[in-house]
């Protein structure tokens, strides 16, 4: 077995991709159904963190910027780790993330085991 | 109370007191010292109270003669005496006077150190388990043995072992420091919820015994709330866990000790004040910023109090044991959560989770499957109450599966 990190990401700087309260909490339920789902296979090693939509971005010579998305769209929302026999299993495994329903995306990344 | 039922009453009372004060002052390296002078105490007055008659204040009389009888071995054993308390440089008597002290503070802080120096993590689950049995609860090797379906001679050795493993260790009783506390705490809260679910779960015949290991289990549990420094939510949420699942203690069983499932449970026999205390202790738990597995476990306990199939019931009842799973995987947990999730979502997505969980050695994993496919398909049904038939280990469960194999064929015809 290994150990993969499931990124999530979405847009969220466009407006039309800000979810309102009502549509958060009415992700709840699948979320909590999909992490459930995961670690009753015992195939959940950490329930990962959900991450702020504000952040600055650190580069060479002082500059320092506000928002991770600057360059990009996609930022990302959090991310768990679970354990699969291997990439395939550990993608097959997102197929059901509820972040697929609001036009996220899932990357998955193998963990390198420190020596 | 007749005079043949108190000295066993007080037997299970007093000699764990007896045994935490007079072990603090010699320390565990030198239990078995306590207990023999314990055991002789109890000894002495089985012996003269049939021959004299009652003292006036039997308790007090065991107190007296116990801390008689620890005095004179340290008398007779000033060598021994200067070598088990070196920083103690005066040997005289009258400090061990003062310290076997009989108020109430002394003997529950002696017991509270007791549990923390029993329940120390070099020794193994099990043994803290038969250790607290017998040095907290004042179970006999019998009982313990009994308790656990096993003989007394694998409990005698087990004791002997974790005895000498502590005197290796020198492990003290005393409170552990503020720093480490939180950590002892969880083993400590461990082997309580292990001790209860020994007594609860056990597939010991004598039920009166297994009531008292679910007794004794709370019981230990409630000193740890009643001390300011070990009554943290936590602890207080294993208490209403222990409540809640105490109070369905007599409907799960029938006469011949055969398991009734929840559902065909009568609810009359619920105890609703054992119900109440739960819910007292569960909105006690409520406070600080730490879900355990605890709370969620009587959160879940709370809900299965109440009957009737509720959407709300299962949703929440499914919402928790996500949670539970979360924090910490266990197989049943894995199993009660697809059942929480049949009935809130439908039994067509729990077959579709059932199949992903993948417990093909576990009877229970088979005795769910079957439970769902129910009404859906029969072949799979069928082959499922087979695998479990395979796999279960008590003629009861045989029977329980029998009949409902019999029942799917009957249908067939």
């Amino acid at each position: 077995m290994q150990e993969f990190l499931l990124v999530f990401r979405r847009d969220s700087e466009t407006v039309q991709a800000q979810l309102s309260p009502e549509q958060m909490q009415a992700m709840m339920k699948p979320w909590q159904d999909w992490m459930g789902s995961i670690a009753a296979q015992n195939k959940l090693v950490n329930s990962g963190n959900r991450l702020a939509s504000d952040g600055k971005v650190v580069k060479p010579n002082n500059i320092i910027t506000n928002g991770p998305y600057v360059e990009i769209k996609e930022a990302i929302g959090g991310y768990i780790i679970v354990r699969a026999s291997s990439l395939d299993e550990a993608a097959e495994l997102s197929k059901n993330c509820p972040i697929l329903t609001i036009g996220g995306n899932v990357e998955v990344r193998a963990l390198i085991p420190m020596d | 109370m007749e005079q043949h039922q108190l000295l066993p009453h007080l037997f299970r009372t007093e000699y764990r007191k007896i045994i935490a004060v007079i072990c603090k002052v010699f320390g565990i390296e030198h239990i078995e010292i306590a207990e023999d002078i314990v055991s002789d105490t109890f000894l002495l007055a089985a012996e003269t109270w049939g021959q004299k008659g009652l003292p006036k204040n039997p308790t007090a009389w065991l107190y007296t003669v116990s801390k008689n009888k620890a005095l004179d071995f340290l008398k007779h054993h000033k060598i021994f005496a200067q070598k088990i308390s070196p920083e103690i440089k005066n040997t005289e008597p009258i400090l061990y006077e003062l310290a076997i002290d009989w108020s109430n503070k002394n003997i529950n802080d002696s017991q509270l150190q007791m549990i923390f120096a029993i329940c120390h993590p070099c020794i193994s689950t099990e043994a803290q388990i038969g250790l607290a049995l017998n040095i907290l609860c004042g179970f006999g090797v019998d009982e313990i043995a009994d308790a656990f379906l096993t003989n007394k001679e694998t409990i005698y050795k087990r004791l002997t072992r974790a005895k000498e493993k502590l005197r290796i260790e020198k492990v003290k009783i005393d409170l552990p420091s503020q720093l480490e506390i939180s950590n002892r705490l969880a083993t400590v809260l461990t082997t309580l919820y292990l001790l209860f679910s020994e007594g609860y779960y056990s597939t010991s015949q004598n039920t009166t015994l297994r009531k008292d290991l679910c007794v004794e289990a709370m019981r230990l549990n409630l000193m740890l709330i009643e001390h300011p420094q070990t009554n943290i939510p936590e602890a207080v949420a294993l208490l209403s866990l222990m409540c809640f699942h105490s109070s369905r203690f007599d409907a799960r069983t029938n006469q011949d000790g055969e398991v009734i499932l929840y559902e065909n449970q009568d609810t009359n026999l619920w105890n609703n004040d054992l119900i109440n205390k739960g819910e007292y202790y569960l909105n006690l738990a409520s406070t600080g910023n730490k879900l355990s597995k605890y709370h969620l476990e009587a959160a879940i306990a709370f809900w299965h109090t109440n009957k009737k199939d509720t959407t709300e019931k299962w949703e929440n009842i499914l919402q928790l044991y996500n949670k539970l799973l979360q924090i910490e995987y266990s197989p049943i947990a894995a199993l009660n959560r697809t059942y929480a999730l049949s009935k809130a979502n439908g039994k067509m997505e729990a077959i579709v989770e059932a199949e992903k969980i993948n417990l093909l050695d576990n009877q229970f994993y088979h005795s769910l499957l079957a439970n769902l496919y129910m009404e859906i398909n029969e072949a799979k049904s069928l082959f499922h109450l087979q695998s479990a038939l395979l796999l279960c280990k008590t003629l009861t469960e045989k029977n329980i599966i029998i009949k409902k194999i019999q029942a799917i064929e009957a249908l067939k015809n």
